[in-house]
């Protein structure tokens, strides 16, 4: 069992999401860097899939009543766990943690970039819903945000921590240049779009969050008003509304849209480190 | 119908008409079936089928050249599903001035219509029913309200739809139902599936 002493402003239980079910208006969900949280999962001996917490921005304060090997991987951070009266001591995002039990892990505030991801040896063991324990902040499927005094269940060990001693984390760019390719709707758009997306640099907005990241920039001049008749969207999707403002598409996006798509970015996960502010470029797929 | 790329991973049928769309999501999901076609989803829209999660969507596009959707099945699927339906929406005189009919002719209209599901989206299990001739099209409230009930009926465009949960929104009400939508225990977990004939008969 896992108590939460702290939330924070967003935890969540996350894991690879619920993908196959969009035809019935189901978002895929999951943790907006999947490969950091299945990382963490390895580092502490679990399945990839098994379902961790995305800690974002502020951090969050737990403390597990069995003892436990937990992993962070994602934005750094500052880690601290104590058991019973015993002093503070530290530990890092990407080293495996021993905790024993009732040990107190307290994980600060981002120190860069915006998530962290957390595994503890055995899995958040909530049920799952439709194949999957994520937390949709779109559709409201799968366990609520973490609340003070939630608590959450553990699964059993499935293997021994990996003997690894620390896992290297990517750095955090200042910079993110995204690969866009073009379409499905590039016709909907004045021709001069394409080069003002890949010329311009956008900021991400404070509105971002786990459904898209919102960009304030040059806008995207439409060559078409109005919305075009629902269509199915993909991870990464570039929607234009009528303000002209891109939106990029991310694990909580919903199933359908009206609003055109200029293009697709290859690599969303960078756009889940981003804060607020953070320089963007778009780049046409290298040949 | 034109094929075109979306992302590294997906591809977008662009259809000349909705039925050609449904006809399409049901020929797709027939060839993913028999083993002829790899895609984790399969997700129609009003007009467009999206295949995402296609491993060499380039090769996938060739093949898909060469297929032609079986006219026989014209994309519905299951039988005919009967939502029991109380017709007393707030917004029933609001639909009969733009029909220019009276009340009971609209619920007399909606009661006598054969509906199908044309596609999925806005929140899980939420299907746009077609079936109403493009005339009788209605706008949406300019204003949305900020909370319909889960089981409300409602006109927007050329579409019926029904809330499956309770959420903001903008479509006429014309009536409610208490038959479940969407069950995450149920197999499959929405009750109106793409394909689905449905009936919005009188409810007991």
């Amino acid at each position: 069992m896992i108590e939460v002493l702290r939330a924070g402003a967003l935890t969540t239980v996350q894991d690879q999401g619920r993908p196959g079910w969009a035809h019935l208006g189901v978002p895929r969900s999951g943790a907006l860097d999947p490969a950091a949280l299945r990382l963490a999962n390895r580092l502490v001996g679990n399945d990839e899939r098994a379902a961790g917490l995305e800690i974002t921005m502020t951090g969050c304060v737990l403390r597990v009543t069995r003892a436990v090997a937990v992993a962070l991987t994602g934005a750094p951070a500052d880690v601290l766990w104590r058991a019973g009266t015993a002093q503070s001591r530290p530990g890092d995002v990407g080293r495996p943690l021993a905790l024993p039990a009732g040990a107190v892990l307290r994980v600060g505030p981002a120190r860069a970039g915006v998530r962290t991801w957390l595994a503890v040896s055995g899995g958040i063991a909530v049920e799952p819903v439709l194949g999957s324990r994520a937390t949709d902040t779109l559709s409201g499927l799968g366990p609520p945000p973490l609340r003070d005094g939630d608590r959450l269940p553990l699964g059993t060990p499935a293997g021994p921590p990996a003997p690894v001693d620390l896992a290297v984390m990517r750095p955090l760019p200042d910079e993110l240049r995204l690969t866009v390719r073009p379409g499905p709707r590039q016709d909907w758009f004045t021709p001069e779009a394409p080069d003002l997306l890949c010329h311009g640099a956008y900021t991400v907005s404070p509105d971002s969050n786990r459904v898209g990241a919102r960009l304030a920039g040059a806008a995207v001049t439409r060559a078409v008003a109005g919305e075009l008749p629902s269509e199915g969207l993909v991870l990464g999707a570039v929607q234009v509304p009528p303000d002209g403002r891109p939106l990029v598409f991310l694990a909580d996006h919903p199933t359908t849209g009206g609003y055109p798509v200029i293009g697709v970015v290859d690599d969303v996960t960078a756009l889940a480190q981003a804060r607020p502010g953070t320089t963007v470029t778009f780049h046409g797929p290298q040949r | 119908m034109r094929i075109r790329p979306v992302g590294a991973h997906a591809l977008l049928l662009d259809c000349d008409d909705p039925e050609q769309a449904q006809a399409w999501r049901a020929e797709l999901w027939h060839r993913r079936e028999a083993g002829e076609l790899t895609a984790t989803e399969i997700v129609p829209g009003a007009v467009t089928v999206l295949l995402d999660g296609v491993p060499d969507p380039d090769a996938a596009a060739a093949r898909l050249a060469r297929w032609r959707p079986r006219t026989t099945t014209s994309g519905t699927t299951g039988g005919e599903t009967r939502v029991p339906v109380v017709y007393d929406g707030a917004d029933l005189p609001l639909v009969a001035d733009h029909w220019h009919v009276d009340v009971p002719a609209v619920v007399d209209r909606l009661r006598r219509t054969e509906f199908r599901v044309a596609f999925c989206g806005f929140a899980p299990g939420f299907a746009y029913l077609t079936g109403l001739p493009p005339e009788l099209s209605v706008p949406r409230l300019a204003t949305p309200r900020t909370r319909v009930p889960a089981g409300s009926v409602a006109l927007a465009g050329p579409y019926a739809g029904i809330y499956p949960t309770a959420s903001p929104g903008g479509w006429l009400l014309v009536g409610r139902t208490d038959l479940p939508l969407f069950d995450v225990h149920a197999d499959p977990p929405a009750r109106l599936t793409p394909g689905t004939r449905v009936r919005l008969v009188d409810a007991p």
